[in-house]
């Protein structure tokens, strides 16, 4: 019997957190930027939760429909949403072309990943032309950091009778938080373009088919879908709500 | 012996590595996302203005909504679902701390409001 006992306790455990091994089971590299995924996550909810803090204070709002309606280059006005949704397609668009340029790397297809890669920097492309678009626009009517259209322009984007004073604080305090969230986001975009850059050259010159792994491919992937996922949020709360 | 069990795993991990993400799951989960985004706009353009829906109820939907999107993004694009569930849960229980700020700076500017009327 004390046999059995003592057998029970040399037993090795194989359980994840016994010691030897991973208990994640995921690569270094990949698990940091897991937790960097993390922290800038915590950033982008500060910001996001400050701004709905300073929106709900508010006794009025420049309303988002009024506000986003135009196309650039193509309709005046009119046209709520219509703009953000092809920029909100384009994303989601982008991070599909990722995803398949990993998948494609796990089968080791080098060719494939290099295609999808470079869609994805189109796509990513795309998305900060269609920003810089939306920016002009909105600075062409006025708005910047700090500053806020003139009095007459502003009226459209309020309902009859809101007293001038309250238009303006709530104009400001949207203009800013408007240029610093989309341009963080849009900062974010920008050096996902440059990894991903970086990325398609190593896989081109051979990097990865060398050390046999695709896995970089993977970690880029990561950033790139986490800055697709920072745009729903953004889009959610600036242009729907 | 112990080379011979470090194998073992590093082959399930490949393994496992490898299940989930097929081509055609890949597009479902864009149709998904395509479409609760198509679903955010007919409530925006159509919906709404239409039916007169009040604020307080379709700000809420937009949040539900927005959520789920957020799931299959981080699911199945970012692959935590088929990750071991120590990850998984390294990275999600952290992110509940933002429900702290939320409620905090909920409670806060109800009061800037009572300070400006």
């Amino acid at each position: 019997m004390s046999t059995t006992a003592a057998q029970q306790i040399d037993e090795i455990k194989t359980t994840p957190w016994s010691g030897g091994r991973s208990p994640f089971n995921v690569e270094y590299g990949k698990m940091m930027m897991w937790f960097f995924l993390l922290s800038d996550a915590f950033t982008f909810s500060t910001l996001l939760i400050s701004y709905g803090a300073l929106r709900f204070s508010a006794p009025v709002w420049p309303a988002p429909s009024l506000v986003f309606q135009s196309f650039p280059g193509l309709i005046e006005s009119g046209a709520p949403l219509v703009f953000v949704g092809l920029m909100t397609f384009i994303l989601i668009m982008s991070s599909v072309t990722m995803v398949l340029a990993v998948e494609a790397g796990h089968r080791n297809a080098k060719k494939e990943v290099v295609w999808w890669m470079i869609g994805t920097i189109i796509g990513g492309f795309m998305f900060l032309g269609c920003q810089a678009m939306e920016w002009t626009h909105l600075h062409s009517e006025g708005f910047w950091w700090g500053q806020i259209p003139s009095p007459k322009v502003m009226q459209e984007f309020f309902k009859e009778g809101v007293p001038l004073t309250q238009q303006a604080m709530s104009s400001h305090q949207f203009a800013n938080l408007f240029f610093t969230i989309t341009g963080f986001h849009g900062f974010h975009v920008f050096s996902g373009v440059i990894i991903n850059i970086i990325i398609t050259v190593n896989v081109l010159i051979g990097t990865y088919q060398k050390r046999g792994s695709y896995l970089m491919v993977e970690k880029v992937g990561l950033y790139w879908h986490f800055v697709d996922l920072v745009w729903v949020f953004v889009f959610t709360f600036f242009y729907l709500v | 012996m112990s080379s011979e069990t470090t194998n073992v795993h590093a082959h399930e991990g490949e393994h496992s590595e490898h299940e989930g993400m097929t081509k055609r799951r890949i597009w479902n989960v864009f149709f998904v996302l395509l479409g609760i985004t198509c679903v955010e706009f007919i409530i925006a353009l159509w919906l709404a203005p239409t039916f007169h829906w009040p604020s307080h109820f379709v700000n809420p939907a937009y949040i539900v909504l927005t959520l789920f999107k957020a799931f299959y993004i981080v699911a199945y694009f970012m692959h935590l679902k088929f990750e071991k569930i120590g990850l998984a849960l390294a990275i999600i229980v952290p992110i509940l701390f933002i429900i702290g700020l939320i409620l905090v700076l909920t409670n806060e500017s109800h009061y800037w409001i009572d300070l400006r009327l």
